[in-house]
């Protein structure tokens, strides 16, 4: 049983003065989370991930279309119970502490006292705010809410967990204990859905990625198939050539580069099986022919052309 | 950043001297705005009905107010009386009937209006007939309370319609908790109408009868008067004998004191001397605020 | 202790902790000794004062606090999206009505009886020891807390949907209409056209009839409150301010979260 599926998924909003004008920001989605599954939910701005992750968690309602969450519909509050949300910049009771929210969340599961009080120590330490934990949230930074965030979305130790940007706000050490935390979260046999524009995330963390774009979707699957049926040429890898050899594949492949005693070229799929045979030929040492993956800021570049592309986080 | 020692010095100079350019320009503006003030305050008092309308309920608290506002009215106007003016007291029966309306449970505002408003002039409007007007609203809103009917009676009374006093005396009689005497008072006002001795009872009365002070002061100062009047006569009686025994018109108390008529002085209620005035008439001290019908202050 | 409990203590610390409260209280409590300073004009009516201005400064206060808290009960976890980690949790949103309504009337609870306590330490002062003519205020200010409540559910409900601004101006308009009520039933009576006064006599039943719980001036007064009247006003605030809320329930359960 999937632990998410979504099945036409439709949001329309009514806009203009007399709010007549639909304005669909969510187009039939379909798709289907396994359990145990990372998956990632990518686009540019207003692709319809936010809005995705509020219907799901009944914060707006769908115009058609229905979605499961473990196996529930839509309108089971109850299954609520085992699942977790990071709102996108997320902003809390700036009157509480740190430790007097997750204590509130706490409660509205339902746990007991004792529970409470040590579930919220553990998530303390793991997000690393034990230190300001009795601080007014109104005094955090953002990375310090991100961080509560997190700690309030996996307070009931959620089997389904969304995350709405959970890099956002976090430095470079932070992003990486996001990313520890994920895959920990993931061998203890939880699913994780999340968005994100950090797409070196995406590549490093994701099973399988939906690439959303205006409501609609455009590509669901695991990610280097994905950037496979677009992989547009291979690396040949030819050891000390002769300069025949490297003359001759400079004139097949569209791009040759020489890095020591090794030369590289770039060729297309067509243009694959005729180097590798000048290499035989002129008896090189080929050492490997790698399919170059596009980088999925390429693979939305292409895809949506001219239309703005998510901005790169700096990579780390 | 201003470090405290330079801006705290500062501060405080500029607002205290801001602070009394401020009051001074402000007493400016009262002396200025004076006049127009009053105006306004006798022009514009909205009707009684409006007034609980706009109220919303919250009548009690609005009572209290115009309460206030109409002991003020009285309370300015009877000290321009004193400072020798002529007030009006015009706005004294709009307010009342106002805070009345208002709440129709305040007693005082009925009992003050019984007496100011039947005061004469200078110390108060001299209009008996609002008074009564007052009163029977009184009675209508708590027919219980005894003392209005009193109050009835002695509006009446000061006016010098006895018969209707004594009807008023006589009914307030079957009241429950009225006072006994108040029978007795009926039948003789109705024989003899009004004099001092009855006018004393009757002003003793409202002396006890409240706790509030305007009215008390008034009885006292009409007591007093009382006591004026019986002096006077006794003086003038004194004069005449003089008059007779020396052929001349006593012109001071010494005379009379060396006549052997006066032992020192005579001297009124609140121990001030009588002023022998030369044409022969006797006056109280200048600003005295005793009520007296024979001898004046001013 | 249920999750409208949760929520309800939730929005009870949130206002404890908002200054403001503290303002209002100590103005009240100014407001109510000076009224034993103005009863020295007028001596004969200090205690006539002091119970009307008394009552209708605790009504006042209690009004500011309840509109000014209650319009941004939702709209402020609206705006600010507080919402969105809330109702991901197992919380129903008729719970999260409830539980806000119940906060902020706790909050009201708390503070008409700090304002009762500074009310009968001046009415003591200037009456001397208690007796029994000092019970009918209770009751009097037992009705301003039912009106409070009543404010409370209508700055609820317009906080569902409406601006901060625009909240406070419906709800305090509202509590004046309301306040107005008794005069409106009798305006119709003096109008001419009979469809006129339909329509005002519709009106009188639909408007939040704050006036019944308005006996401040008989109270001042010494009057006894009927055993009747106590429970027909409760019945009363009960069933309006229920069903307002209802409105608000259902109001928020439709809406699209921004």
């Amino acid at each position: 049983m999937p632990a998410l599926e979504l099945t036409e998924l439709t949001k329309d909003y009514l806009v203009g003065f007399w709010r007549k004008r639909p304005k669909r920001a969510l187009d039939h989605l379909s798709l289907a989370v396994e359990e145990g599954e990372i998956f990632g939910l990518l686009g540019p701005n207003g692709a319809g991930k936010t809005t995705t992750l509020k219907l799901l968690m009944r914060l707006i309602y769908p115009t058609s279309g229905t979605a499961k969450l473990l196996g529930r519909p839509l309108d089971d509050v109850d299954v609520h119970r085992r699942i977790g949300f990071l709102p996108e910049a997320p902003y809390f009771y700036d009157y509480l502490t740190a430790r007097e929210f997750l204590d509130y969340c706490a409660q509205l599961f339902g746990l007991t006292r004792d529970e409470r009080r040590r579930r919220v120590s553990e998530l303390l330490e793991r997000v690393g705010l034990k230190e300001a934990a009795d601080a007014a949230l109104r005094h955090y930074s953002r990375g310090m809410l991100q961080r509560v965030g997190i700690a309030q979305a996996l307070i009931n130790d959620p089997a389904l967990i969304f995350l709405d940007d959970p890099m956002l706000g976090l430095d470079p050490v932070g992003r990486r204990e996001v990313r520890d935390l994920i895959l920990e979260l993931r061998r203890q046999g939880k699913t994780i859905v999340f968005s994100t524009h950090i797409l070196p995330d995406v590549e490093t963390l994701c099973d399988r990625v939906a690439i959303l774009n205006r409501g609609r979707l455009h590509g669901l699957g695991h990610l280097d198939t994905l950037l496979k049926m677009r992989a547009k040429s291979h690396e040949v890898l030819v050891s000390e050539p002769s300069d025949a050899l490297a003359a001759a594949l400079a004139r097949i492949a569209h791009g040759v580069h020489r890095a020591g005693d090794k030369l590289n070229a770039t060729v297309t799929p067509e243009q694959l099986f005729a180097a590798v045979e000048c290499v035989r030929q002129h008896g090189g040492r080929l050492l490997a022919v790698t399919p170059v993956h596009t980088s999925l800021e390429d693979y939305f570049f292409e895809t949506f052309g001219t239309e703005k592309v998510p901005e790169l986080a700096e990579k780390s | 950043m201003i470090p405290a020692r330079r801006w705290v010095p500062i501060a405080l100079l500029v607002g205290l001297v801001g602070g009394a350019a401020v009051v001074r320009v402000q007493q400016q503006v009262d002396a200025s705005l004076g006049p127009l003030q009053q105006e306004v305050d006798e022009l514009y008092l909205p009707s009684p009905e409006w007034v609980k309308r706009l109220s919303l309920g919250y009548d009690g608290l609005l009572a209290c107010v115009y309460w206030t506002r109409a002991v003020q009215h009285y309370g300015r106007h009877r000290l321009e009386a004193w400072e020798g003016g002529r007030p009006s007291y015009a706005l004294l029966y709009s307010l009342l009937d106002i805070t009345t309306t208002l709440d129709p449970e305040l007693l005082l505002a009925y009992r003050f209006g019984a007496i100011f408003l039947t005061e004469p002039p200078p110390g108060g409007p001299g209009r008996p007939d609002l008074a009564v007007k007052l009163l029977e609203k009184g009675i209508a809103a708590n027919p219980d309370y005894w003392r209005f009917w009193y109050d009835l009676g002695f509006v009446y009374y000061r006016a010098g319609d006895y018969q209707k006093s004594s009807e008023a005396f006589h009914t307030g009689a079957e009241r429950p908790g009225a006072l006994p005497w108040m029978r007795v008072m009926a039948a003789k006002v109705l024989a003899e109408g009004g004099d001092r001795e009855k006018s004393r009872a009757l002003w003793w009365e409202v002396y006890h009868s409240t706790d509030d002070k305007a009215i008390q002061t008034s009885a006292l100062n009409h007591l007093a008067g009382l006591k004026v009047d019986e002096d006077v006569e006794q003086l003038q009686k004194l004069l005449k004998r003089y008059e007779e025994q020396t052929g001349q018109p006593a012109r001071t108390w010494q005379e009379l004191i060396q006549a052997g008529l006066l032992r020192g002085v005579p001297l009124d209620p609140e121990g001030y001397p009588y002023r022998l005035m030369p044409d022969g008439s006797i006056r109280l001290r200048p600003k005295s605020r005793i009520v007296s019908t024979l001898a004046r202050s001013d | 202790m249920g999750r409208i409990g949760a929520i309800a203590l939730n929005t009870f610390r949130e206002t404890v902790r908002e200054r403001v409260l503290y303002n209002l209280i100590v103005f009240a409590l100014l407001l109510i000794g000076t009224a034993i300073l103005f009863g020295q004009i007028s001596i004969g009516v200090q205690t006539l004062i002091l119970i009307n201005l008394g009552l209708t400064a605790i009504t006042f206060f209690g009004l500011a606090i309840a509109i000014f808290i209650g319009i941004g009960l939702v709209y402020k976890e609206m705006d600010k999206r507080t919402l969105y980690a809330l109702l991901s949790k197992p919380v129903r949103r008729y719970e999260f009505i409830l539980g806000k309504f119940a906060g902020l009337g706790l909050t009201l609870l708390v503070n008409v009886a700090l304002m009762t306590v500074g009310f009968y330490a001046a009415l003591f002062y200037i009456r001397g020891a208690s007796g029994p003519e000092n019970f009918p205020s209770l009751v009097a200010i037992y009705f301003i807390f039912l009106q409070l409540l009543l404010a409370t559910a209508l700055a609820l409900l317009f906080s569902c949907f409406s601006s901060p601004v625009l909240s406070a101006a419906f709800t305090f308009g509202l509590f004046i209409a309301g306040s107005f009520s008794t005069d409106l039933l009798a305006l119709s009576k003096a109008v001419q056209a009979p469809w006129l006064e339909g329509v005002m006599r519709a009106l009188y039943y639909a408007l939040p009839n704050f006036r019944n719980f308005n006996i401040s001036t008989g109270v001042a007064h010494g009057h006894g409150v009927p055993g009747v009247l106590v429970l027909h006003n409760t019945l009363y605030a009960l069933l309006y301010t229920g069903l307002v809320v209802a409105a608000a329930v259902l109001i928020f359960q439709n809406r699209n979260l921004k």
